[in-house]
């Protein structure tokens, strides 16, 4: 399995990396709070950890750390756009059961 | 599904918990609203894609509000109604705007103590802080639905010539929005760091921002990521807007030579040529010629071709003004020109090719305009915003702003004591310890001024409160600290304490209204031209003061004790007195203080047999050894 982004997603991070002027690239992770269960963070990446994963979509460097892989693998991260709000959307496989607004998900 | 943005590592925000900050720029011509998205500053657009939202307020028959193009659209049909450019009026009473002969709207002078203007409106008398309202709600409402939440603050730009009065209206305006304001920012300020975020420049830079209806210049030295305004000068009723109306006032000439029955326009005609104006100002900044034509309602044809050229000429004097007070804030700076790195352009009028060119050989280089300039405000607005709510996980940038006036008090005579001086970075806090004049003296009138000048009444008042519950003491004992206090947003709080007692009063200076352009540039200009006159006025004022104190303190002392001296000492004494109480009342503060000598010296024998009367009288009746020397 691994983690992927969308091109809509890799050409915005890519973007936003330029516009940042430092960072090797885009860590995807998940968080033991919110309103049900998990939540999905999404940061940009200046140092890595030993034991992180590296994963290549587009030629933008995704880094997982372990314990958050296993409740994200197979995730493809998307752009989208809805309405006036647009921003990145995890396609989450493992997902069983998400609050009502998507932020927090149960696996 | 939620859609998420990229953080700083580590400042992921917990769900339901993103800090979502947005910048404005309220324009006097357009507004606007940008945000801070996966690190990167962005000017947020409505359904339509625009990004700009014209600062046009229309009141409908219906009781609606409509903002924006929609409104800006129907300023000829419904100008009475259709309120633009409202920022020129805000903390402004119907004094201030000197060229409302121009401007279709029903001004109404508000009767309360406030004296702030109003405009009749079919909706009511609004005042020009509930009109910028409705344009903060409308860019509220374009973020809300951007961002996919509420926003927990923002940040507000404003010209960095906006007084307390005008800061503390938009910060009004923003209330009444439901807005969180987490700070003003001056729009160069704002400018500079949208450049120099983006850029990582260092050095100093000069902004030069023409807006719709003001002009601002500010010097701003970068370094390291810290913006440090060295000065900052303008003209805040200068703008894009009065080049429209040169050409405006030029069309009405080519009317008037063509037509020998001439009317003066009705209203919408006003509207209909100041609207053709500026679309012909916007395409001769690419175009040799533009043509005007629409037909005005009483039927006339109105069909004229404007050249670059000659628009270049009418409207020389306009650019020409912007370069006084860029040089006044160089001075300030105590810079030359060598010393500029780069020149910033802001503000959609800069792109008019003749500001561009006056800029240039005013400063020998070309100036820097890679960011749009209708939006480096509102972008730097966001970043700062997305800064003071914590998004950010190096240190927040620090932004230091100036004072644009000298902010003192008044003291006996008329003068002003200056505690803040002018070009002091913000947040400033200032004290001063002053004194009682009179014996027994129990209270005291604090009234604060702004302005360069040494005479109160050469400075604008921007209030006045009294300090009671000072002990009774001699004149000159009682220890009165009076603390200045000027926070980020430029607003103005003015304590005095009483050292001994501890008794406090204090003010937050909410002025009644505003200073107009003319009154400042009118401050400052004569604050240089007249530093002689300043000079010997103070003077004068200095010799009546310590007349006054001297009469005083010798007739109070003659009421106590003229026993001690013969009735002709006395008289003497009564009549230098009067000598100099009637000296005092000419301008000459030389003589003034001869008589003050003359006064001193008659009382020298007095003074002696006080002095002997009362070491006598604590010394009788006591053995030398109960004295403590």
């Amino acid at each position: 399995m691994a983690i992927s982004l969308t091109e809509t997603a890799a050409n915005r991070v890519e973007k936003f990396l330029a516009n940042r002027g430092k960072g090797i690239g885009l860590r995807l992770g998940v968080k033991t709070t919110g309103c049900s269960g998990m939540a999905y963070t999404l940061e940009f990446v200046d140092e890595m950890h030993p034991e992180d994963t590296t994963f290549e979509s587009h030629g933008v460097k995704v880094i997982v750390d372990p314990k958050s892989l296993v409740y994200i693998d197979g995730t493809e991260l998307d752009f989208t756009k809805e309405g006036l709000n647009e921003g990145f959307k995890f396609n989450n496989p493992n997902v069983k059961d998400e609050c009502g607004c998507g932020e927090s998900f149960t696996v | 599904m939620a859609l998420l943005q990229i953080s700083e590592p580590g400042m992921s925000a917990a769900p339901h918990q993103h800090k979502l900050a947005v910048g404005i720029d309220l324009g006097t011509t357009n507004s606007l609203v940008a945000t801070v998205k996966s690190g990167m500053a962005t000017v947020l657009q409505d359904e339509h894609g625009h990004a700009l939202l014209p600062s046009v307020v229309r009141y409908m028959p219906e009781g609606d509000v409509v903002v924006g193009h929609d409104a800006q659209a129907q300023q000829s049909a419904d100008p009475v109604n259709t309120i633009a450019s409202a920022k020129r009026f805000m903390g402004r009473s119907l004094k201030d705007i000197a060229d409302r002969a121009h401007i279709p709207y029903n001004f109404v002078d508000s009767s309360n103590a406030t004296k702030l203007l109003q405009i009749q409106t079919r909706a009511g008398l609004k005042t020009p802080v509930e009109i910028s309202a409705e344009i903060l709600k409308t860019l509220k409402a374009r973020a809300e639905k951007s961002l996919g939440g509420d926003l927990i603050g923002v940040v507000i730009t404003v010209p960095a010539y906006f007084d307390d009065a005008q800061r503390q209206a938009t910060k009004d305006a923003a209330r009444l929005a439901g807005l969180n304001v987490l700070r003003l920012l001056n729009e160069p300020t704002a400018a500079a760091v949208a450049y120099g975020l983006d850029n990582a420049a260092e050095g100093t830079f000069v902004i030069y921002d023409l807006g719709g209806g003001t002009f601002d210049v500010s010097i701003l030295k970068l370094t390291k990521g810290v913006f440090e305004v060295l000065a900052t000068n303008g003209d805040s009723a200068l703008g894009g807007d009065d080049f429209d109306h040169r050409i405006y006032c030029w069309v009405l000439d080519r009317i008037r030579e063509s037509t020998s029955d001439f009317n003066p326009l009705s209203e919408n005609d006003t509207r209909l040529l100041l609207t053709k104006a500026r679309q012909a100002k916007e395409w001769l900044t690419d175009n040799h010629e533009a043509q005007i034509v629409c037909r005005l309602n009483n039927g006339l044809l109105v069909d004229v071709t404007l050249s670059a050229t000659q628009f270049v000429e009418f409207t020389q004097q306009l650019v020409i003004k912007t370069l006084a007070p860029t040089r006044k804030a160089m001075r300030d700076a105590q810079l030359t020109l060598e010393d500029i790195k780069g020149v910033v352009l802001v503000g959609g009028a800069t792109r008019m090719p003749q500001v561009r060119h006056a800029v240039e050989e005013y400063f020998k280089q070309t100036p820097l305009t890679n960011l749009d300039p209708d939006k480096v405000v509102a972008l730097g607005a966001a970043i700062q915003a997305n800064a003071l709510v914590g998004n950010r996980s190096e240190d927040d940038l620090l932004l230091l702003d100036v004072t644009p006036l000298s902010l003192g008090l008044e003291t006996m005579g008329g003068l002003v004591e200056r505690i803040i001086p002018r070009n002091s970075t913000l947040p400033v806090a200032r004290a001063q310890d002053f004194t009682t004049y009179k014996d027994g003296q129990t209270a005291m009138s604090i009234q604060v001024v702004q302005g360069e000048r040494e005479l109160v009444a050469d400075c604008r008042s921007l209030a006045r409160f009294e300090l009671r519950g000072i002990p009774p003491m001699a004149a000159g004992a009682a220890r009165i600290r009076v603390t200045f206090q000027v926070d980020a947003d430029g607003l103005l709080s003015v304590s005095a304490r009483e050292q001994t007692n501890g008794v406090e009063a204090h003010v937050v200076v909410k002025p009644s209204y505003g200073l107009s352009e003319d009154e400042i540039t009118h401050m400052l200009k004569s604050s240089f031209g007249s530093a002689e006159a300043d000079k010997v006025a103070r003077m004068l004022a200095e010799a009546r003061v310590s007349a006054g104190a001297i009469i005083n303190s010798v007739t109070l002392a003659l009421a106590a004790d003229s026993h001690l001296i013969s009735e002709q000492e006395k008289q003497a004494i009564e009549t230098e007195i009067q000598n100099l109480q009637t000296i005092s009342q000419a301008e000459d503060a030389a003589a003034i203080n001869k008589a003050v000598d003359a006064l001193n010296h008659a009382t020298e024998a007095f003074a002696a047999a006080r002095m002997n009367a009362s070491v006598s009288h604590a010394l009788s009746g006591k053995n030398l050894d109960s004295i403590n020397l």
